[in-house]
């Protein structure tokens, strides 16, 4: 008995002492678990907090608006509009395939529509609103809304649009926006390019604008569920509007001039304030409607509008080339007077023709134009006088005085894609072609054919330089909202008064002298005449064969080979102000064909600036004899 | 051999609700307090769905631990083997007719509780156990041939519950045995041999016996970032919870990773998440303070009991609430791969609940019973 005591004593103490074993065992694991918490929570506890937010904060952008572009006297050419979108929400759908189609019922939805709806409906969660139909007419949310009861999970929901009230009229200057491309995601850190349905300029304006009138983001901090479900919003910034941009046109003046090119297959014209460079219209026809690009044009429209042979998507203002024609022979007048190896009084006599070497180089007027002085040579714009100037100072002296007339090169307009044009030397010619300059080259180029080429833009800014003797940049921002304002002092171009006042002669005589070669596109309203240069550039080869036979007059040839109407001028003659320089692509005579573009163009101008001076003295004017100008009804407000 | 020293073998009802220890009592219903109001929180302040029905299982668990406080110990030591018989016929209903739930087949459907057989089989384990080794000497104990029955009864539901397959229940039934045989006296270097021979075994249960989602959640836990959408993300989420709780915790119901759902099973398995997310360290070591109390309550039932069976009873339940306890936290932690185990008292669920609230009546058995005369084999003084 005793030893079953004992025995059970022993094992009793056997026991209690791996009771304490196991015991403390337990013990150092509890420790164990303490020190783990302890790292957990207190020396990882900054780490994991920001683990923590970040899966519970949901940081989303907020679209600052976008910018308005206005003109110079405040009328609003791209401004925001509200785009009116059906939501659903699935999840507070009851029945999906009702809803849907009590929707269809109300507003109308495509088969690609219902497509696109079925798609996002499965890729999102269920609480996330799906888009069904985006700008909605009026009478579409009104429908929906009434029925709104009978539709759960259906919501109306306002977003912005970009739009264009000009529509065509303004779509070559102002551009338009469009959805961020791959690429211009990867070369970007503005984090608003990567929200969905975020568009930026593209074109135009917009695009060169496109930081100021972008604006800043804001920025929305919501508390998320771990399905990405809102909570609530913790906190907001709204970001910074995009600045608003005030361009120097004239809205009215640009509406005129596009209804006025418009009346022509293909045609562009620029209206510069000559004194301050700023551009009042910048045209080109035929255009399009950027509010489709906008709103995200269809393949098929964007399409037709690339096959269009008059190439509506072309701004010919700053990207057309042309040769200048006759419009170019200022230029050649004033390089002679500034070479002092002719003055005013040189005197040409014209017999139709002229020769030099082998090459006999034809005066546009077949009888010639007998004996000519500058003015008189401008005026008629005799060739056979040009040939002359140009033989005797070289081409070199011709090119330097394009140069500071803002030929040759761009003139650094702020829209995209303005081309150069050309003015050849011999040093361009070795360089390109490699081959020898030709005297007979220098005759060519005289008239501005040959190798010159120059822009729309370019020929207004030779213009409003002569008519001012100051070197304007040309330019289409007046202001941006708190950063910029235009420069309006120029200085002087280099060239002396006394021969740019024969040069301005010479175009005077153009317009208001009768038998001068854009009389019948003069304006006859008193203070506000203009004085031109007009031109015809060819653009086929003339052959001895077709000489001897007869030239073929511009009528009978296709529309392709007609030669492009030029016109050059600036009004009012006494006190320059304006400058307009207009083609008429493949129009035919530059007096008769681009003349009365800008004639009415500047006309209108003047008009326009009369009108809001004196709204009352309008109505006199309006009275007027003012030619024949078919765009005037059409400006009558 | 039959002793009489006049020990209070036969209790009025009375004398034995004096002896029960209420104090112990009392800390289980605060320590349940305290899972119920994690559950008002999981359910972002509601009692509905979980607290409600919690509460209304441990009302019944805890009548049910009280009457069996009063069952004398050696009854339970009588019903030990028919206990453990009856468990062992449930585990193997469960492997026929048992729904299958995560991919294991688990519990039986009962319609008022989905029984886990496995949960109460760690209870019926221990009685077992403490029933054989009740009469057994020291000398017993070191023979290898008297360890045969005892292993048989260790590792017959071990196999049916790997068969479910259940690895972490398995392996805390081994666990459960384990400190019962070290505690009924079995020579250390028995274990160091059985140890060794485990980590020879693990490469090749690596191979050859583990499922495919019990070797991924090994790895994943090995390397959690393998997997972060799985049980990686599971376990990064639960350590997100615990280390933004920082010192003072986010406030009580104010746990953004519970309450907005990053954080999974926050009702079961992960509730001392929640609890550490919103009341933070302070809270948390609170707590595993109060769950060690219980512990330490087990230990020094055990020490005060006079007979062997109730020393064993009561440190085999103490080791099984320790086991549940240091997994769950563990593993929630990050220490350890996930293995689903509960909470019990805190975590929502019927089984855990009702197989420690068993366990506490036996405990609380073995403290009221702690002077009971009993004889080697225990059973003829009744």
């Amino acid at each position: 008995m005793l030893s079953g005591y004992d025995r059970d004593a022993e094992r009793q103490r056997l026991l209690t002492r791996r009771t304490l074993v196991l015991g403390g065992m337990q013990a150092a694991v509890a420790g164990v678990l303490v020190a783990r918490l302890y790292y957990l929570q207190i020396v990882e506890a900054d780490r994991y907090t920001m683990l923590a937010d970040d899966n519970r904060i949901s940081l989303r952008l907020i679209a600052p608006p976008r910018g308005l572009i206005v003109d110079r006297n405040g009328v609003p050419l791209a401004v925001n509009e509200q785009n009116f979108r059906i939501n659903l929400v699935r999840e507070q759908a009851d029945d999906l395939t009702r809803v849907l189609s009590q929707v269809e019922k109300l507003v109308g939805l495509t088969d690609v529509d219902l497509r696109r709806i079925q798609r996002d409906i499965q890729r999102s969660r269920r609480f996330v609103p799906v888009t069904l139909k985006e700008n909605l007419t009026w009478d579409q949310v009104s429908a929906i809304e009434v029925n709104i009861p009978d539709l759960p999970g259906v919501s109306i929901d306002v977003g912005q649009v970009r739009s264009y009230p000009f529509g065509e009229t303004m779509a070559h200057v102002l551009g338009y926006v469009g959805s961020v491309s791959e690429k211009e995601l990867e070369n970007a850190d503005d984090p608003l390019l990567s929200l969905p349905g975020f568009r930026i300029g593209k074109n135009g304006l917009e695009k060169e604008h496109d930081l100021a009138l972008r604006g800043v983001a804001g920025s929305q901090q919501l508390e998320v569920n771990a399905v990405g479900r809102v909570i609530r919003e913790l906190s907001r910034d709204d970001g910074q509007p995009g600045r608003q941009v005030t361009l120097t046109l004239d809205a009215k003046l640009q509406h005129y001039t596009q209804q006025r090119l418009a009346e022509h297959e293909s045609a562009a014209a620029v209206v510069m304030d000559v004194k301050t460079g700023g551009i009042l219209a910048l045209g080109s026809s035929p255009s399009f409607d950027p509010n489709q690009f906008a709103m995200g044009i269809g393949y098929e429209a964007y399409q037709a509008l690339l096959k269009d042979e008059h190439n509506p998507l072309t701004n010919k203002a700053i990207a057309g080339q042309y040769p200048p024609g006759s419009t170019f022979k200022m230029i050649t007048a004033l390089a002679a007077l500034e070479s002092g190896i002719v003055n005013a009084q040189h005197r040409v006599t014209c017999t139709g023709h002229m020769n030099l070497g082998d090459h006999r180089f034809h005066c546009w007027k077949k009888g010639g134009h007998g004996t000519l002085d500058m003015v008189g040579a401008l005026m008629n714009s005799c060739d056979v006088y040009f040939y002359d100037l140009a033989q005797r100072i070289g081409i070199e002296r011709i090119a330097d005085m394009a140069r500071r007339f803002g030929l040759g090169d761009r003139v650094g307009l702020e829209l995209p894609g303005e081309r150069p044009g050309l003015v050849p030397d011999p040093k361009w010619k070795k360089q390109k072609l490699k081959q020898p300059w030709h005297p007979g080259e220098t005759l060519i180029a005289s008239m501005g054919q040959g190798y010159v080429l120059a822009t729309p833009l370019q020929l207004a800014v030779m213009t409003a330089r002569l008519a001012s003797g100051r070197a304007v940049q040309p330019h289409l921002t007046k202001a941006i909202e708190a950063t910029f304002t235009e420069t309006v002092d120029w200085p002087r171009v280099a060239v002396k008064p006394e021969h740019l006042a024969v040069v301005l002669a010479g175009m005077n005589a153009v317009s208001n002298i009768p038998g001068g070669t854009g009389y019948k596109a003069r304006i006859a309203v008193p203070g506000m005449e203009l004085a031109g240069k007009s031109g015809s550039a060819q653009v086929r080869r003339i052959s001895m064969a077709e000489r001897n036979t007869g030239v073929k007059k511009n009528e009978d040839l296709p529309w392709r080979e007609r030669d492009h109407a030029l016109f050059v001028a600036f009004a009012p003659v006494q006190a320059p102000r304006f400058a307009c320089a207009a083609i008429v692509e493949h129009g035919g005579g530059g007096g008769a064909v681009a003349g009365p573009v800008v004639r009415d163009i500047l006309l209108e101008c003047q008009m326009l600036e009369a009108s809001r001076a004196n709204v009352a003295q309008q109505a006199d004017l309006r009275g007027g004899p003012v030619g024949t100008g078919g765009g005037m009804a059409e400006t009558a407000e | 051999m039959n002793l009489d020293l006049g020990s209070p073998d036969s209790m009025t009802i009375g004398e034995k609700l004096a002896g029960i220890a209420w104090s112990l009592v009392l800390l289980v219903i605060l320590v349940a307090s305290v899972g119920f109001a994690m559950l008002y929180s999981a359910a972002n302040g509601s009692l509905d769905p979980w607290a409600s029905r919690q509460i209304v299982r441990f009302a019944i668990g805890l009548v049910a631990m009280l009457f069996m406080a009063l069952v004398d110990i050696r009854i339970w030591m009588k019903l030990a083997y028919p206990l453990y018989g009856a468990v062992f016929v449930l585990l193997i209903a469960v492997e026929l007719v048992g729904d299958v739930g995560k991919g294991a087949q688990r519990w039986i459907d009962l319609g008022f509780i989905q029984l886990q057989p496995s949960e109460i089989m760690k209870v019926t384990l221990v009685l077992a156990l403490a029933r054989y080794f009740h009469g057994a000497t020291l000398e017993d104990a070191g023979r290898i041939p008297f360890l045969f029955v005892p292993l048989l009864i260790i590792f017959a539901p071990v196999g049916l519950v790997l068969m479910q397959p259940n690895l972490g229940t398995s392996l805390i039934l081994v666990m459960i045995g384990g400190a019962m045989f070290f505690l009924a006296g079995v020579r250390l270097w028995k274990f160091g041999l059985v140890i060794a021979a485990v980590l020879i075994a693990i490469p090749l249960s690596w191979q050859f016996v583990l499922h495919d989602y019990q070797r991924h959640r090994v790895e994943t836990f090995l390397d959690p970032e393998s997997d972060p959408l799985g049980h990686g993300y599971h376990i990064t989420q639960s350590k997100i919870a615990f280390g933004s709780g920082g010192l003072m915790g986010k406030g009580f119901l104010q746990g953004t990773q519970s309450h907005l759902n990053f954080l999974p099973e926050k009702q079961t398995d992960f509730i001392f998440t929640m609890l550490a997310e919103e009341f933070g360290f302070v809270g948390g070591v609170g707590f595993l303070g109060l769950y060690c109390l219980l512990l330490l309550f087990g230990f020094v039932i055990a020490l005060r009991c006079r007979h062997q069976f109730g020393r064993l009873v009561a440190l085999g339940l103490t080791v099984n609430l320790f086991l549940y306890m240091f997994i769950n936290v563990a593993m929630i932690m990050g220490l350890i791969p996930v293995v689903g185990v509960p909470l019990p008292l805190i975590s929502y669920g019927g089984t855990a609940t009702l197989a420690v609230m068993i366990g506490f009546g036996l405990l609380l058995s073995v403290h009221v019973h702690r002077d009971v005369r009993m004889s080697r084999r225990g059973i003829s003084d009744l």
